[in-house]
């Protein structure tokens, strides 16, 4: 296999920006990317004019064919590069990688990449569920009742057979993650959780209860991606992709080729090539954890630890602010925010922030380089970045 | 209150020989007669090879328990009234794995690697969906 062309140090992260975040009924889904894509883009002190390139993912909550030209529309962009990525969770880390390609190869220079859905207040809780079923194959796992959860499950309990994975070590990245999204003045959730309050919430699909799933917020995410060169002279502090890789597997659970075993491998090898760096060199890490289970595998798969170690670095504190290394530090998808696409943009946005420092109580002391994995589908679709505040 | 009943088989281009076999209490999946390689969710080609020469065979039924899954709230509301239930993912006895519920007295009791054998449940119409039990 060919290595793909090097995207190191061409393209930097110039702003980013969150939404409102939570239950914010008297906003659009629309309204929440717009409201991100404001922020971001005053934080990088360019202007709208400045935008030749737009990005975006999908939105289960409002009715759009054709997301990408809609949003847009809504925002007055005229650009010369546009689409709407469905890579599922995947997707962020899948634009940002689609964003570097046009703008090294000069079909852009400065890309808004932005998603999110009012998700919380769109729909109801059981519509929400619903639109979601789609994840499941229509015709070989739909009529058997399973769920996004339960799937997420299914692997969970693989990974307790084959590894001794205990149920407490899962419950410990809930609260773990919890206690991250405290330390952020704009999670979702606002109050501490207990190992015990995870193990007896309600059962969802063992071994997964309510708090090991994650959150259905309202909310929007967006970040501004530019040359490495126009990046010099802007307003903010420039943070540089070094790597990025992505690899795709199956999409539906049943064809997944193992379940211990994923693509994360596969996208993160690519990944620590490209930025001539390797897992030791990983300051903090924002991983994709729409359920407690996924974080636990990612960690292994992207050689922070061997296979079968990831729930023992979790209850061990390794994770936390202040530990070995610190995993996302945002509060996740399970505390901070999950709507649609934005939930793993969050991750890019917070890989930034931490590189840019001066977080507070939430800053990780030193943080020079970060990787942040995005997955999609059911641990199908995989986007690994590393990013950097120096060249390196 | 609203009634929900269960899906029913969708056959389409792809699969209606499998849901026809269905409804005669077969099981069958896809083999490649090029690369000999075996697949369950059937398709135009084979994922192996790409060779579009491809038979059905029948399945002997048998299986064992790759993961599973104690559903406790269903996304889907015609399931709702089944809660507790068992998804599981079954390796069939010639290797493709495929998703089922696990049905029968002691299906709450399943463990990973239990043997498990087909099953068919009516969904009505005389359709007839694959299912499994513990052997």
């Amino acid at each position: 296999m060919k290595t793909p062309a090097s995207l190191k140090n061409k393209i930097a992260i110039v702003g980013v920006g969150e939404s409102d975040i939570g239950k914010v009924p008297n906003m659009t889904g629309l309204g929440l990317n717009a409201q991100a894509a404001k922020r971001a883009l005053d934080e990088s002190g360019l202007k709208v004019s400045d935008i030749d390139g737009v990005l975006t993912a999908y939105s289960f909550t409002e009715p759009y064919f054709m997301l990408g030209s809609v949003l847009c529309e809504y925002l007055g962009v005229k650009p010369r590069f546009n689409a709407s990525v469905v890579s599922g969770g995947a997707s962020p880390a899948v634009m940002l990688k689609h964003a570097a390609e046009a703008i090294a190869s000069g079909q852009a220079e400065t890309i808004l990449v932005c998603a999110g859905e009012n998700r919380a207040t769109g729909l109801t809780r059981d519509a929400a569920l619903s639109a979601l079923l789609a994840v499941g194959h229509p015709y070989f796992e739909q009529p058997y009742g399973g769920s996004i959860p339960g799937y997420y499950a299914m692997i969970a309990q693989r990974h307790m057979h084959v590894y001794g994975t205990k149920r407490e070590q899962l419950a410990h990245v809930a609260v773990n993650t919890r206690a991250h999204a405290l330390r952020h003045p704009n999670a979702h959730m606002k109050r501490a959780i207990t190992l015990e309050q995870v193990l007896e919430a309600k059962p969802i699909a063992d071994p997964l209860g309510m708090l090991d799933c994650c959150l259905i917020s309202d909310a929007g995410g967006a970040f501004i991606v530019t040359s490495a060169e126009r990046a010099r002279d802007l307003k903010s502090k420039p943070v540089y992709l070094q790597g990025i890789g992505e690899y795709h597997t199956h999409e539906h659970l049943m064809c997944a080729p193992s379940l211990t075993e994923f693509g994360a491998t596969e996208s993160g090898k690519t990944a620590y090539q490209m930025a001539g760096l390797g897992p030791q060199d990983v300051d903090v890490a924002q991983l994709y954890d729409c359920f407690t289970i996924v974080p636990i595998i990612e960690l292994e798969e992207l050689g922070f630890v061997k296979p079968g170690e990831g729930g023992a670095f979790f209850a061990e504190g390794h994770a936390r602010i202040g530990g070995k290394l610190p995993v996302n530090t945002h509060g996740g998808m399970l505390s901070h925010a999950h709507a649609g696409a934005a939930g793993g943009l969050f991750g890019i946005v917070e890989a930034v922030r931490q590189l840019r420092g001066g977080l507070g109580e939430r800053q990780v002391q030193g943080a020079e380089v970060a990787l942040v994995h995005n997955e999609g589908g059911i641990l199908s679709s995989h986007c690994t970045l590393i990013l950097a505040n120096d060249k390196g | 209150m609203e009634q929900n009943t269960l899906p029913t088989p969708v056959a389409n281009a792809d699969s209606k020989p499998y849901w026809d076999a269905a409804r005669e209490r077969r099981l069958v999946i896809r083999k490649c007669k090029a690369c000999s390689q075996l697949h369950f969710m059937p398709r135009h080609l084979c994922p192996q090879c790409w060779s579009d020469q491809l038979e059905w065979v029948d399945a002997k039924g048998t299986g064992t328990v790759h993961s599973f899954t104690v559903v406790r709230r269903a996304s889907d509301p015609a399931f709702t009234a089944l809660v507790p239930y068992v998804v599981a993912l079954i390796e069939l006895e010639e290797g493709p794995r495929m998703m089922a519920n696990i049905l029968g007295a002691d299906a709450l009791e399943v463990k990973i690697g239990d043997r498990v054998k087909v099953t068919f449940e009516d969904r009505g119409d005389g359709a007839l969906l694959p299912q499994f039990q513990r052997a």
